[in-house]
């Protein structure tokens, strides 16, 4: 069975290596394949596909909790899903996540993923105590911030070019609720929505829907949502039972008309100013995962998310630029979510920056590809950068100038004969 | 609370189902030949629930052995569930006789002998629950697979019959037949992703279906209707065809 990325673009053969011992994945890599390890297929792009993968999914076991510090070991298979599920009852919740909890461990820690919270805590390696990587040889090291620090930083983000990862110990946070507090403020535009983060950056999870099809005035208008978790004790969480999204819908389903009616909707809904809802944690943190395959809504031919970053010097500046040459195309998303990141880290191909960033799904048509090269040129113009965990377009030259550290991470594959062991289309594309 | 018995618990679909079973509050015995192996999932097992498990070492294909087994479980088990399985390449089977001689021990006689052991005991006791993890490629025999299919065919029809018995005992006897499973089983085949399911989903399909008092459940349900095509394809047919 082939496995396909998130976007469902593109679709490439390929054949699935599982494992159940270290020893059988050790063999496999003796041969002269080259390989990619894949999660759960989360990525948006071809970041995890390739002729040969390596299906991490099934390598799932706990392997120790200590209830006193909230410290998890675990195989790098498990999912998010399962350990919210399991831990949360326990009063333990994941210390960062992204928006969706149907990614894997070791998928967390090769995009180096970030949350709702970054601004305050970081990426998710900030909960990464210590990881054992599969080298390409089959050798097994233990990697963390202080031993073989240079391995740490260049799997955290690496995209799984450095190895397997096979388990890890991250650190849980207490919690005392399974609810959010949480606080919605609907803003006018650009500036409003700016002020508003700026405003409400203390508080621990900040979140913005920007309606990315609004015009002149309007542009930059949106549903910033903020929160914390409740104090009550209610612990009493069950995830919910999804929806389902059958099949692909037609391709004209989705159109600058739909997408307009939905983001009024969706807009509208919010209550003019700043209101005040109690809300669970998958509602907070993963509305999208409520519905089962919503990839499929944009149709058959797949979509991809674009998602950039800027400093926050010319964040203003850049997403107005951005955002105006969205609207004029027409093409966009349902909502195109803001966010305001904290300060970066010292791995070599994390993502963030301090400063804002944007996500919009676009579905993949026509025109499409001209749209965000386009974009990409106003990206670098701020000194931006995109993320390589939703590409599936951008070209060499656009990458390296948005990681600065991409020779560093090209030494040190090529020093642990990475290089020719672990690639995947994306790091073909990219040069990495 | 009560034991759960998972016959073949080192495949994919018995690791979920132990996970399933446990996290609903059911006591656990896993068993499986060189049982050691186990230790991983039973360990995982503990982290996540608050439950009792205990791995048992258990040779389905030492019929002998199998009365014994049952009577040094402690506390008899509620439910029994069987996922053991051998699926060898069909051509194999036609050329070397240990090949298809271990299909049927497995996937039929074994499961036979213990599952009589623990029906009687069932019956006795009007209480309890039998799954069996079929196939559906025991629905109609193809030249692609039927050494396999027929052992599963035949373990269908125990399980058919097993239930009209224990009808009346108010015993629950579920037939599961499973389409193409994401496993290790099957990680060689070229599946197409529409029709396959992951292990553990297949897992609380057969909790919930269990749960309901249901008799058959096919995983994905699309299966229902492929089967129900594929059995009334008229032979003269079918001989014909390559499916």
């Amino acid at each position: 069975m082939s496995l396909n990325s998130w976007g469902m673009y593109p679709l490439i053969k390929n054949k699935k290596i599982m494992f159940q011992k270290k020893e059988d994945l050790k063999n496999k890599l003796q041969e002269s394949n080259i390989y990619i390890p894949f999660g759960n297929g989360r990525s948006y792009g071809d970041s995890a596909l390739n002729k040969n993968i390596i299906y991490c999914k099934p390598y799932n076991y706990l392997l120790n909790f200590d209830e006193s510090t909230g410290l998890l070991h675990c195989q790098a298979g498990i999912m998010l899903s399962e350990i919210i599920e399991i831990f949360v009852p326990k009063g333990w919740f994941l210390k960062i996540t992204p928006g969706t909890k149907l990614i894997t461990i070791g998928g967390a820690i090769a995009s180096d993923v970030h949350g709702k919270n970054h601004h305050i805590e970081g990426c998710f390696s900030e909960c990464v105590e210590e990881f054992s990587l599969m080298l390409a040889n089959g050798e097994i090291k233990k990697c963390s911030k202080t031993n073989n620090a240079e391995l740490f930083k260049a799997t955290c983000g690496g995209m799984g070019l450095t190895g397997i990862i096979l388990d890890a110990k991250i650190s849980l946070k207490k919690i005392n609720s399974q609810y959010i507090e949480q606080i919605t403020i609907k803003t006018k535009n650009l500036k409003e929505t700016f002020d508003a983060f700026e405003k409400y950056s203390n508080k621990p999870y900040s979140v913005a829907w920007i309606d990315c099809l609004a015009k002149d005035n309007e542009i930059g208008k949106c549903l910033l949502m903020v929160g914390d978790f409740e104090n009550d004790g209610n612990l009493n969480f069950k995830s919910k039972k999804k929806l389902n999204i059958p099949f692909n819908f037609p391709s004209f389903a989705l159109n600058k008309l739909s997408v307009k009616a939905f983001n009024w909707l969706y807009y509208r809904k919010a209550p003019n100013g700043v209101s005040k809802q109690k809300v669970d944690i998958d509602s907070f943190f993963y509305p999208l995962d409520a519905i089962n395959n919503w990839n499929r809504i944009y149709g058959k031919a797949g979509f991809t998310q674009y998602q950039f970053i800027l400093p926050k010097k010319t964040s203003f500046e850049g997403l107005t630029e951005i955002l105006k040459e969205i609207s004029n195309s027409g093409k966009g998303s349902f909502l195109a979510v803001l966010k305001l990141y904290g300060k970066e880290n010292d791995n070599y191909l994390s993502f963030p920056i301090e400063g804002y960033s944007l996500a919009l799904d676009f579905k993949i048509e026509k025109g499409l590809f001209e749209l965000l090269d386009k974009l990409d040129q106003i990206v670098l113009k701020y000194n931006g950068k995109i993320y390589l965990t939703k590409d599936v377009r951008v070209s060499k030259e656009t990458f390296e100038k948005g990681y600065p550290n991409i020779e560093k991470f090209r030494n040190l594959r090529k020093e642990y004969g990475m290089d020719k062991k672990f690639q995947s289309l994306q790091s073909l594309r990219v040069g990495i | 609370m009560s034991y759960v018995l998972i016959i073949g618990a080192k495949s994919d679909i018995a690791k979920e189902l132990a996970r399933v079973y446990a996290k609903n509050g059911y006591n656990l015995y896993l068993a499986a030949r060189n049982s050691d192996s186990l230790n991983d999932l039973v360990n995982d097992i503990k982290i996540r629930s608050n439950v009792d498990v205990q791995i048992k070492e258990f040779d389905i294909v030492k019929f002998e052995t199998h009365q014994n087994f049952y009577d040094s479980l402690e506390t008899k088990p509620l439910g029994v569930i069987v996922t053991a399985g051998y699926m060898a390449e069909q051509k194999e089977c036609e050329k070397e006789w240990n090949k298809t001689l271990n299909t049927i021990n497995v996937n039929y006689l074994g499961i036979i002998s213990i599952l009589n052991i623990v029906s009687n005991d069932m019956e006795k006791n009007k209480n309890g629950f039998i799954i069996g993890v079929s196939s559906v490629a025991g629905d109609r025999g193809r030249k692609a697979n039927y050494i396999y299919g027929s052992s599963k065919a035949a373990f269908s029809a125990y399980l058919s019959g097993l239930r009209n018995r224990l009808y009346e005992s108010k015993v629950q006897v579920l037939t599961v037949k499973p389409g193409f499973v994401n496993t290790k089983m099957t990680k060689d085949l070229d599946l197409p992703a529409k029709l396959t399911i992951e292990p553990e989903d297949i897992a609380l399909d057969i909790y919930n279906a269990q749960q309901k008092g249901k008799d058959i459940l096919y995983t994905k349900g699309i299966w229902r209707l492929i089967m129900l095509i594929i059995k009334h394809i008229p032979e003269f047919i079918f001989k014909k065809m390559s499916i």
